[in-house]
């Protein structure tokens, strides 16, 4: 169809490969331009001049080291959940159901802290927590897995409405439980004894927190890159006839992958309830689940990778929340940079698959360009 | 043969509907087309015949928008024209069937036909469907309009695509192996259909490379060979040997090794087996035969015939209605394969390699690199939990260095690498298990000639060691010099085994098209 | 004591928001786009209507100069304009740039409920007010003006004429998109492009135009939701958070019709019932059994989401392309 009569003005085409380095260039462009974009939106709000509201921002993030810490605890607990989904996202099943698993996470924990909280001794009643959450999780993504594996039920919006059921269940719980009475609210659980907290160490109650979800975030690319269960789901995601050519059976590897995804989004559940907000809210997650979709996509699914863009979300949310709290604007406003800098980044893609063909260009320019992409 | 029509017999005079000429079209190095000449009249039916791969679809889909030709002109009714997309060729009448339906599936007939069209006014689905019932009467379609894409069988579905021209007011009609998934007497029905309206002044052109058919429908037949237009015949004057002559050419000496197979013991036996498609259809019909060890078996056959089922059978990828494929060890231990997954043979012991004709989409994965791809079908070796892939990249190493790969590196990729270097990494991480049997399928499909060498040599290499090679190829030449008996497939059944050191490449093709039920069967069928 | 006649009225009331947003929503999947930035587009479509009408209402000397076209027509246009936009913004990210829906769906959610609660926060600020929540009561009373008869006509009245006129609208809008998807040539298009875009793209229809104008559509009707939740259904007030699930309700909506907009009319009914069953059921007190019955509106979509995967009716499936990109070249 190329015929010099009828080109179009603009003809797009796939292009063959992409050196890291123009990926990294493509991506960088895509951030500063959007940083610059999110500057001046700032400015026009607050009328500040664009390099205070950097200094705010990066004041925000880093100003104490008690910011430093929450930047770090919210960007582990944001890590862990896209930890969580990777595996689920390289196989190619949408698992947008995280919110959900995370909360029945959560909900186990705090079960357990309620229930056992005075019958077992600190140390059992953790693991026991730990485990209820962890299978909690896992159950909430073993549902649609198996029903996508069995009947091929489209997992995109069994998920997503897999995550109200939770959030109903937990808002059962949540009254049932009320503390005090017609409160509608659980409260501190074992405010007292703290039977069931996570312990604190090094005089930060974020550390451990951390701690566990960098040893995750390892055990994850491990798991990802070296195991044969990494590869298998890798196969699965890529092709579906080359796995059944080289002996893989794909349901039962949708199934296993999803009680992973759904087991540590449990754990990340535990981490909040037993680690940080000893409470449990039908809000407890925050939307992790849904951000740690775009954290974990934007990294293409890369344990490490997503270090950096789970960094570059919470970043420009402690930002945010800074200007908005030095120039008494809405907490909201840092969903709105966020959403900025997604769109910008989203967009982005498009110049590392494709290539434009404007036309006029001459056959020896695209010649050249595809000398320099070689 | 039936009745002959007498005034469209022949070449018609006066202007052709279709004229093109010099059509050339290059996919890089390959030339597809080679300064084509083609014209069809109406009132008239063209058989455009050739092997595969001479080029037929190329020329064809030309004309129907989907390429641009290099050079050449195309001319409709005498005038010049340009065709630069499928609505360009709707313009001017010409309408294409091709193999791949293009049906919405939840859609009725009906709504398909109507799809697309610029009519001004209110959608009246019950007048497009009368005008349906009325166009399928006039040529002897049994249609009801209202019926949906998914519930028709594959003829019906042709029916609908057939309609969609005809309602669009096509008179140039294009068909692209249009009884390759017809069942005979479908077949038939069809061509009746073609006869009455090819009398009602369309010009229609059928791409086959079966000649019971061209003697059956056409008025003329045009052969292709190697992307060249090499003979314009009157079908009334010519017969099955003549054609096969031009379409396969005169036998071109290459100078591939055959070595003589040593201690040759069956290996795979194949009793009556019987395959079937997903919509119903018999791919294999009662095939047997025996792959033995040391020997390459070829398998020729026009593709579609029950090549792909045959293989992926054998490997446990297809299931199987009826038979029995017994794998014979080297010790006499005879094992069942039938009814068993790719896991299943391979912890039998079975050492069993495949390249499928899908290179990437089932043999490799496409965005893995090398080392990855070596591993596909052995990264289960070991209890432990974690992939070693020490011995993968070495493997991947020593293919790339012995089979001579082009590649920037190990962990490219394979997607980046060429046609050739894809299908040497595949057929070289297949050999490296020391397989007894070797399945292939058109493994040198699109490659260059060193390439294609560097494959025969390997394929003998396993031959040596004593390995049972099953070769399905699509190259006549090739496989008379390289297998050592070739069994050949008609419709899936098995239409004989000849030797190939005594084949004679005009037979073969005649065996293709034809099922011999008396002679050939015999030549080495013997267990 | 269940009073059935106030039980439908409210499930109407409720469903109304949930109906604008099913069809805007089906109308999109039918082009083969899944759009999961649905709650943010109705969020979008909110605090635009807010933020036209307040403005306007602060503009007026005093409340009862009010001129009752304006006030309707203003925060109709910023409704429509502000969804607009954000359908736009899809199409260009996905159809044009090609990029994941789902990615991209979740972003414009964040985005869109970020906006609506900045701006409304933000505006509420502006009024000085010390409760957390803005009133437009003088605009919201036009708005939702209900009939003037429905009061002399009992409970028939009260079931049937009690709304203003975007519930009406709503109901109208989804029988046109039903008959248009259903028995128009644009409908068979739209239907083939979110099927099989290669054949609709063989057959010649500009799968691009379909995809941006069926979505921007679909954008603004799902838009007109959030611009009743506000403006009809709140009385005009507005306070953050407020709109709630509704935007994910009203996806799980266009599962349970099965991609047909005048079901949705009335699923959005049940959906409505189901949503404020709690409110009418004689718990006593336990308070807690309430929150369970919101979550039907959910186990009854996956359900159906369950059982017609298990039957596999071709009718009832999601449109065959849905949530990927088209490129011809893929071909």
């Amino acid at each position: 169809m190329a015929q010099s009569t009828k080109t179009p003005l603009i003809r797009i085409s796939k292009r063959p490969a992409v050196p890291t380095k123009t990926k990294a260039l493509v991506y960088a462009a895509a951030i500063l331009l959007a940083l610059v974009v999110c500057g001046l939106v700032t400015t026009l709000m607050t009328g500040l001049d664009p390099i205070a509201v950097y200094a705010t921002m990066i004041n925000g993030a880093f100003g104490t080291t008690r910011r430093i810490w929450v930047l770090l605890q919210d960007m582990a607990m944001l890590l862990c959940v896209s930890l969580a989904l990777a595996p689920a996202f390289r196989m190619k099943f949408w698992n947008l159901g995280g919110e959900g698993q995370v909360l029945m996470g959560c909900f186990a924990c705090a079960s357990c802290m309620l229930l056992l909280g005075d019958s077992l001794p600190n140390a059992a009643l953790i693991l026991v927590s730990l485990v209820a959450s962890v299978v909690a999780g896992a159950v909430w993504g073993l549902v649609p897995a198996f029903f996508k594996a069995r009947f091929n039920t489209n997992e995109t919006l069994f998920t997503l409405m897999m995550n109200y059921v939770a959030t109903q269940i937990v808002a059962y719980f949540v009254i049932l439980w009320e503390n005090p009475k017609g409160s509608g609210k659980i409260g501190m659980i074992n405010q007292s004894s703290q039977a069931g907290w996570l312990p604190v160490i090094a005089d930060s109650k974020y550390l451990l927190n951390i701690i566990v979800v960098a040893a995750i975030t390892v055990l994850m690319y491990v798991y990802m890159r070296y195991s044969k269960h990494g590869f298998e789901l890798a196969v699965v995601g890529e092709s579906v006839d080359t796995a059944r050519y080289a002996g893989i059976n794909t349901s039962r590897v949708i199934v296993r992958t999803m009680l992973l995804s759904g087991a540590v989004c449990g754990i990340a559940g535990f981490l909040l309830v037993a680690g940080t907000n000893h409470t449990l809210t039908t809000t407890v997650s925050g939307g992790l689940g849904f951000t740690a979709v775009m954290v974990a996509w934007l990294a293409k699914f890369n344990p490490f990778g997503m270090i950096a863009s789970s960094f570059l979300i919470v970043f420009m949310e402690c930002g945010a929340s800074e200007i908005s709290t030095t120039f008494s604007l809405n907490q909201s406003f840092s969903d709105i940079l966020t959403g900025i800098i997604l769109f910008f980044i989203i967009g982005s893609e498009f110049f590392i698959t494709y290539q434009l063909h404007f036309r006029g260009q001459t056959k020896a320019a695209q010649e050249a360009t595809a000398g320099k992409e070689a | 043969m039936t009745d002959v029509p007498s005034k469209h017999a022949g070449p018609v005079g006066g202007t052709p509907a279709v004229q093109m000429c010099g059509i050339t079209k290059r996919f890089g190095s390959l030339v597809a087309n080679d300064s084509v000449d083609l014209e069809v009249y109406k009132g008239e039916v063209l058989a455009l015949l050739g092997e595969n791969g001479s080029g037929k679809t190329t020329l064809m889909d030309a004309l129907c928008g989907l390429y641009f030709p290099d050079a050449g002109q195309i001319l409709i009714d005498g005038k010049p024209v340009t065709i630069t997309s499928p609505k360009d060729a709707f313009d001017y009448g010409i309408g294409m069937i091709h193999q791949h339906f293009k049906l919405v599936d939840v859609f009725t007939m009906v709504e398909n036909v109507v799809l697309g069209l610029d009519q001004p006014g209110k959608l009246d689905l019950k007048a497009a469907a009368d005008k349906i019932t009325q166009i399928a009467d006039t040529y002897g379609f049994d249609v009801d309009p209202y019926q949906k894409v998914y519930d028709m069988s594959v003829s019906q579905k042709q029916t609908a695509e057939i309609l969609k021209l005809l309602y669009r007011g096509a008179d140039i009609l294009i068909l692209d192996e249009p009884t390759a998934v017809l069942t005979p007497q479908e077949a038939d029905k069809l061509f009746a259909v073609l006869r009455n309206m090819r009398d009602d002044g369309k010009a229609i052109i059928i791409i086959t490379h079966k000649l019971r058919e061209v003697l059956d429908i056409s008025d003329r037949v045009a052969i292709l060979r190697k992307g060249r237009h090499v003979a314009d015949l009157v079908t009334k004057q010519t017969n099955e040997q003549e054609m096969t002559d031009l379409m396969v050419g005169h036998k071109v000496h290459l100078n591939i090794d055959r070595p003589l197979p040593v201690d040759p013991k069956p290996r795979i036996e194949v009793h009556g087996l019987t395959v079937k498609s997903a919509d119903g259809l018999t791919k294999l019909d009662d095939v047997s035969f025996a792959a033995k060890s040391g020997e390459v078996l070829g398998i020729a056959g026009i593709s579609g015939s029950g090549q792909k089922e045959l293989l992926e059978a054998i490997a446990g990828l297809q299931p199987v209605a009826s038979g029995s494929i017994t794998y014979i060890g080297d010790d006499g231990k005879r094992e069942e394969l039938v009814g068993k997954s790719p896991r299943d043979i391979a912890s039998l012991g079975v050492a069993l390699s495949f390249v499928p004709e899908d290179r990437l989409g089932m043999g490799l994965v496409a965005n893995m690199d090398i080392t990855d791809n070596m591993m596909l079908r052995s990264y289960r070796v070991g209890s432990s939990p974690f992939a070693d892939r020490k011995p993968p990249r070495q493997l991947a190493e020593k293919v790339v260095e012995e089979l001579d790969v082009q590649t920037s590196g190990i962990s490219d990729p394979v997607r980046r690498m060429s046609g050739g270097n894809v299908q040497k990494v595949l057929v070289g991480r297949e050999i490296s298990s020391s397989p007894t049997v070797l399945l292939t399928a058109y493994a040198v499909r699109g490659l260059d000639i060193n390439t294609s060498y560097t494959i025969y040599d390997l394929i003998n290499e396993q031959k040596k060691r004593g390995v049972a090679v099953v070769y399905v190829g699509e190259d006549l030449d090739v496989l008379i010099a390289l297998a050592d008996r070739i069994l050949v497939l008609c419709d899936g059944k098995v239409s004989g085994i000849v030797d190939g050191r005594t084949a004679d490449k005009n037979k073969v093709g005649m065996m293709m098209t034809e099922l011999h039920e008396e002679g050939g069967a015999n030549d080495g069928a013997e267990h | 004591m269940f009073d059935i006649t106030s039980f439908i009225q409210r499930a109407i009331v409720q469903s109304i928001p949930l109906l604008f947003g099913c069809t805007g929503e089906t109308i999109t999947e039918k082009s083969g786009n899944l759009n999961l930035g649905l709650p943010g587009v109705m969020y979008i479509g909110a605090i635009s209507a807010v933020i036209g009408s307040f403005f306007y209402e602060q503009s007026l000397p005093d409340p009862s100069a009010i001129n009752p076209a304006l006030a309707v027509l203003i925060p109709l246009v910023c409704c429509v304009i502000g969804s607009l936009l954000m359908g736009l913004l899809y199409c260009f990210l996905t159809v044009t740039l090609r990029a994941n829906q789902n990615v991209t769906g979740l972003a414009m959610t964040t985005f869109g409920v970020g906006v609506g609660n900045f701006f409304g926060g933000s505006l509420i600020s502006l009024t000085g007010s010390d409760i957390p929540s803005l009133s437009l009561s003088a605009s919201s009373g036009i708005i939702g003006q209900t009939l003037p008869f429905a009061d002399s006509l009992g409970d028939f009245g009260k079931v049937f004429f009690s709304y203003g006129f975007l519930a009406y609208t709503a109901i109208i809008i989804a029988i046109i998109a039903s008959y248009v998807l259903n028995r128009t040539r644009v409908g068979l298009q739209l239907r083939a492009v979110g099927e099989d875009p290669a054949t609709a793209d063989a057959a010649g229809i500009d799968i691009t135009r379909y995809k941006y104008v069926a979505t921007c559509i679909g954008c603004v009707i799902a838009g007109l939701g959030g611009l009743y939740y506000v403006m009809d259904y709140s009385k005009g007030i507005w306070s953050n958070d407020a709109f709630g699930d509704r935007g994910w309700l009203a996806l799980a909506l266009v599962i349970f019709t099965l991609w047909r907009p005048a079901v949705g009319i009335p699923s959005s009914i049940l959906f409505g019932g189901l949503y404020i069953l709690y409110l009418f059921i004689p718990t006593g007190t336990d308070l807690s059994v309430k929150e369970l019955y919101k979550m039907l509106p959910y186990v009854v979509t996956i359900v159906v989401l369950i059982v017609t995967s298990m039957r596999n009716k071709r009718e009832s499936q999601p449109p065959a392309s849905l949530g990927l990109p088209y490129f011809r070249e893929d071909r």
